[in-house]
């Protein structure tokens, strides 16, 4: 039985001129111990669909789905208070923005703890030696010290490696990765993959990977899920993707890569859409201002 | 040999962090000497990560802040805008444009006024010439006549850079300057700037001093590379040289740390990922 099973999955945002359809009957199924990965352009739905899975989505949004259940468990049959007790433990994420994912009110030390508290109700000492564990796992020097640091202290690449520790202090069966390395730099991003893919075997978690970037699929994921505007183009394990991609979207997403360039200009999208697909690929008609 | 367009030697670049309360004044050398010629019609390329210098190096190159020591030249004038005004002539030589196209829109402006400011700026011509200027830019950069009278909002993030393209290249420069400019777009969005760029610049005979910190981006469109690690330019030369023999072990450590998007190095991680 797969760990996450999602069956037609369809989100909605209520806008002014009327509903917007985020995520259009996407369905997907990630088992124990395999990394997923879920590719598209912004606004291709990636993240919402996971933030519908994780239910942090706003009020705003409709999130209906045929199934959508996590270990057997139904997810949208779920009181809030139950959903709590399942997110941040068994399911746990972690953001683009590792700056902006944790509060600058509290010392690291503090909210890795916060975790701890909240779902396995450990006392005061061995949350202060898990927490110290944890920091060692994720390849921050002298934890002992920078439980005590604030996150203004900390390099982006470190912020983002106590957010996996965070993420990590419950042992989570599955993890989701919103584009965990896209606000740093290769170097640190490399660490940070790699990081990533050990716990991840080491842990024998679930990842899904949520990236815009084609190399980080090919570093990471067993499986692919190519999103455009909402609906999903294509899925299939990682080296057919890339040997022999079916749908023209990801033919055109490989052939985009600078490094795949043969001749002096780089294929656009538009080289391989067909023109009803290149039709809605276009922007909701722009309105003139008034002169 | 042909022209050379810009020209540093030995610049330098201190900022001074002042001491307060619970500090000790110190100096920080964003940049420490570095040189570079580039010559009419190709790319430099500036590679580094954050925090290296590459971005102080572009200001300097702009004509935005002073360097702290060392000289530029463009077309074989020096410049030193801590001495001597700057001329609308000088400005009109060198452009740049920035790497959020989000930020770097004035969203009270319509298009056509954000294409014409610097005419305005910088030269006496009537409005309808500029207007004329302003619509034959719009076309040049994939856009039509019905964007004139939009505001920046109602474009997407590849459309504002071509905006903001079109907008450094209305005082025809000899010189633009490109800070990240696709690192903020798409994949397939940014495979249409890059040829937006290649296509100006074979056009208008433009050199472009290109920063990025992305090594695929890097290699499509550079002539020459530079690679910038702690304010120094640890590596230099053409493209091929530094693609296939790097020297400096930072050059070596940001290749290996691109990820690679090829069916061999696919194959090869998954079958070490069996094994493991």
């Amino acid at each position: 039985m797969p760990l996450l099973e999602i069956e037609n999955l369809v989100v909605e945002f209520q806008t002014a001129s009327g509903p917007f359809r985020a995520v259009d009957g996407v369905s997907l199924a990630v088992s124990e111990r395999e990394v997923l990965a879920i590719v598209g352009e912004s606004g291709s739905g990636k993240s919402v669909s996971m933030l519908a899975v994780m239910g942090l989505l706003p009020w705003t949004a409709k999130v209906s789905a045929d199934k959508m259940t996590f270990q057997g468990r139904d997810l949208l049959a779920l009181s809030p208070a139950q959903r709590r007790e399942i997110i941040g433990k068994d399911m746990a994420m972690i953001f683009q923005e590792p700056m902006a994912s944790l509060n600058p009110c509290f010392t690291v030390g503090f909210q890795i703890e916060e975790v701890l508290k909240e779902h396995l109700g450990l006392d005061r000492k061995a949350r202060r030696a898990r927490a110290n564990e944890l920091l060692r796992l994720v390849g921050i020097p002298d934890p002992e010290q920078r439980l005590s640091s604030y996150p203004h202290q900390m390099s982006g690449g470190q912020c983002q490696r106590v957010m996996i520790a965070v993420a990590l202090a419950c042992n989570p069966k599955l993890l989701i990765a919103d584009e965990p390395t896209t606000a740093l730099d290769v170097t640190i991003q490399k660490q940070i993959l790699d990081l990533l893919m050990r716990l991840q075997a080491e842990h024998g978690m679930a990842l899904i990977m949520i990236t815009h970037n084609m190399g980080v699929v090919a570093e990471t994921a067993d499986r692919v899920i190519v999103q455009y505007k909402g609906r999903k183009m294509e899925e299939a394990d990682v080296l057919s993707l890339f040997e022999n991609p079916k749908s023209n979207y990801t033919r055109a997403l490989l052939s985009a890569l600078p490094e795949n360039a043969t001749g002096d200009r780089l294929p656009t999208i538009g080289d391989f859409m067909i023109e009803a697909e290149a039709a809605t690929a276009v922007k909701t008609p722009i309105m003139e201002p008034p002169v | 040999m042909s022209e050379i367009i810009v020209e540093g030697r030995n610049i330098v670049r201190d900022y001074h962090v002042r001491g307060g309360v619970f500090g000790k004044a110190r100096t920080i050398h964003a940049v420490k000497g570095v040189s570079f010629k580039v010559e009419k019609g190709k790319t430099l390329a500036i590679v580094g990560e954050s925090g290296c210098g590459k971005s102080t190096l572009a200001r300097i190159i702009t004509l935005i802040d002073e360097a702290t020591a060392g000289e530029l030249l463009i077309e074989g004038q020096k410049v030193d805008i801590a001495r001597q005004r700057l001329t609308p002539e000088l400005r009109r030589k060198v452009q740049i444009v920035f790497q959020n196209p989000y930020g770097s829109l004035n969203p009270r402006q319509k298009i056509g006024d954000v294409l014409q400011e610097p005419l305005i700026i910088n030269t006496d011509k009537g409005a309808e010439e500029r207007r004329e200027l302003a619509m034959r830019m719009l076309k040049k950069v994939g856009l039509g006549h019905e964007h004139f009278n939009r505001y920046p909002h109602m474009f997407s993030g590849g459309q504002r850079q071509r905006i903001a393209i079109a907008r450094a290249l209305m005082l025809n420069p000899s010189l633009l300057v490109l800070d990240e400019p696709v690192s903020a777009l798409d994949l397939s969005v940014q495979a249409q700037v890059l040829n937006l760029l290649a296509d100006l610049q074979e056009e208008f005979g433009l050199t472009y001093v290109f920063i990025s910190h992305d090594l695929s981006v890097v290699r499509y469109i550079a002539d020459e590379v530079m690679v910038m690690y702690f304010g120094e330019a640890v590596e230099y030369g053409s493209r091929d040289e530094v693609f296939s023999n790097p020297q400096h072990s930072y050059t070596k450590t940001l290749f290996a740390a691109t990820p690679r998007a090829d069916v061999e190095s696919i194959r090869a991680r998954l079958a070490r990922r069996r094994a493991a």
